[in-house]
C-alpha cells in the first residue's frame, strides 16, 4: 500500500513491534516518518533501517508522549522542519498488569498518561496544522480488551477504552475539515509485549481466537496502511478490529 | 492596507462571508455563521497575519467584528 508517498508521517512508540511494523508499512519513495521511542535506540535504529528500506525517510527521539511540553516541541518542529504533518498514528502504549485491588495509584497513572493522555497530547499538537492544511489522518491504537474488557488490566483497559471514545469525539469535532479519526483494535499480536506472558496463558487465549492463531504486527500495519490510504477517505469515527475475530 | 481592513478580509475570506456584511457590530456566530471551530482558525489566522499569540481567554472575549479590530489595535 503506497499512496501515502509524499506523505509526512507520524509514528508513536515506532521503535518495536506494532510501532516498527506500521512505519514500515506507511513508508514508500518519498514518505517522511517521524517516530518517537521512550529509551531503546537501538531498536529505533532497526525501524528507521526498515523505513529506509521501503525507500522512505526516517527521523526519530525519545519523546515522552505522556509530558504536553515535549510532545509540542517535538511535533511543532516537525511541523517546522517539514511543513506538514499528514498522518498521526497514535501507536505508544505500556502494560502494568494486577488485579484491581493490587493496583498501585503509579501503575494507574502511568498507564492512563501514556496510554491515553499521550494520543490526546499528540492529537492536541497536530489538530491545528491539520486543520490548516485541510488534511489529515489520525489512527489511534487502541486493543480489544477496550471494548471487551479483561481481567488484570483495569488500567490499561479504562485507558484502551479511553481511546475509543476520543477517536469518536475528535472524529465529529474535525470532520469538517477533511481529517479523519479512527481506531484500530488488536487482538493478541506477537510482539515484546505478548511475550511476556506465561506460556498457559498464551494456550488459553489462543483458544478464544476463531481464526485460531497469534496476529503478527503487519496484520495490524495492514489495517493502519488501509485507514490513512484513499481508499479510506470516507471512514471517521470508526474501530476496526484486527483480532481474528476474538472479539464481535 | 489598515490594519480594520486587513482584518475584514481574514475575516471575509475564513467565513465565506461577503466583505460588505464584515461590519464592526456584527457578531461572528450569530451574524456571520461562525461555528466554534470557525473562530479557532478566524483566531489562527489573525495570529500569523499580525504575528500576535492570542491567548485562548482573549480569544473567547472576541465576540464581534470590532472586538477583533480593538484586540489587534492594543496588541
Amino acid at each position: 500500500m503506497t499512496d501515502t508517498a509524499d506523505r509526512v508521517v507520524v509514528v508513536t512508540g515506532g521503535s518495536r513491534g506494532i510501532g516498527r511494523a506500521i512505519c514500515t508499512a506507511l513508508s514508500a519513495p518519498g514518505t517522511v516518518v517521524y517516530f518517537n521511542y521512550s529509551s531503546n535506540a537501538e531498536a529505533a535504529k532497526a525501524t528507521t533501517e526498515a523505513i529506509q528500506a521501503a525507500g522512505g525517510k526516517a527521523f526519530s527521539q525519545p519523546v515522552d508522549v505522556a509530558t504536553p511540553d515535549a510532545v509540542n516541541a517535538w511535533l511543532g518542529g516537525i511541523v517546522k522542519e517539514a511543513g506538514r504533518i499528514d498522518i498521526l498514528v497514535n501507536n505508544a502504549g505500556i502494560t502494568r498488569d494486577g488485579l484491581l485491588v493490587r493496583m498501585k495509584e503509579s501503575d494507574w497513572d502511568a498507564v492512563v498518561d501514556i496510554n491515553l493522555k499521550g494520543a490526546f497530547n499528540c492529537m492536541k499538537a497536530v489538530a491545528k496544522p491539520m486543520m490548516k492544511q485541510r488534511y489529515g489522518r489520525i489512527i489511534n491504537i487502541t486493543s480489544v480488551v477496550g471494548a471487551a474488557g479483561n481481567p488484570g488490566q483495569a488500567n490499561y483497559v479504562a485507558a484502551k477504552a479511553g481511546i475509543i471514545g476520543l477517536t469518536k469525539a475528535v472524529a465529529k469535532e474535525l470532520a469538517s475539515r477533511n481529517i479523519t479519526v479512527n481506531a484500530v483494535a488488536p487482538g493478541y499480536i506477537n510482539t515484546d509485549m505478548t511475550n511476556d506472558l506465561a506460556d498457559k496463558a498464551k494456550d488459553a487465549m489462543i483458544g478464544q481466537i476463531p481464526l485460531a492463531r497469534i496476529g503478527t504486527p503487519e496484520d495490524v500495519a495492514g489495517t493502519v496502511a488501509f485507514l490513512a490510504s484513499s481508499a479510506a477517505d470516507y471512514i471517521t469515527g470508526q474501530v476496526i478490529h484486527v483480532s481474528g475475530g476474538m472479539y464481535m | 492596507m489598515s490594519v480594520e481592513d486587513k482584518v475584514k478580509k481574514i475575516i471575509a475570506e475564513k467565513l465565506s462571508v461577503d466583505i460588505s456584511e464584515v461590519v464592526p457590530e456584527a457578531s461572528f456566530v450569530d451574524d456571520l455563521g461562525a461555528d466554534s471551530l470557525d473562530l479557532v482558525e478566524l483566531i489562527m489566522s489573525m495570529e500569523e497575519e499580525f504575528d500576535v499569540d492570542i491567548s485562548d481567554e482573549d480569544a473567547e472575549k472576541m465576540v464581534t467584528v470590532k472586538d477583533a479590530f480593538d484586540y489587534i489595535k492594543n496588541h
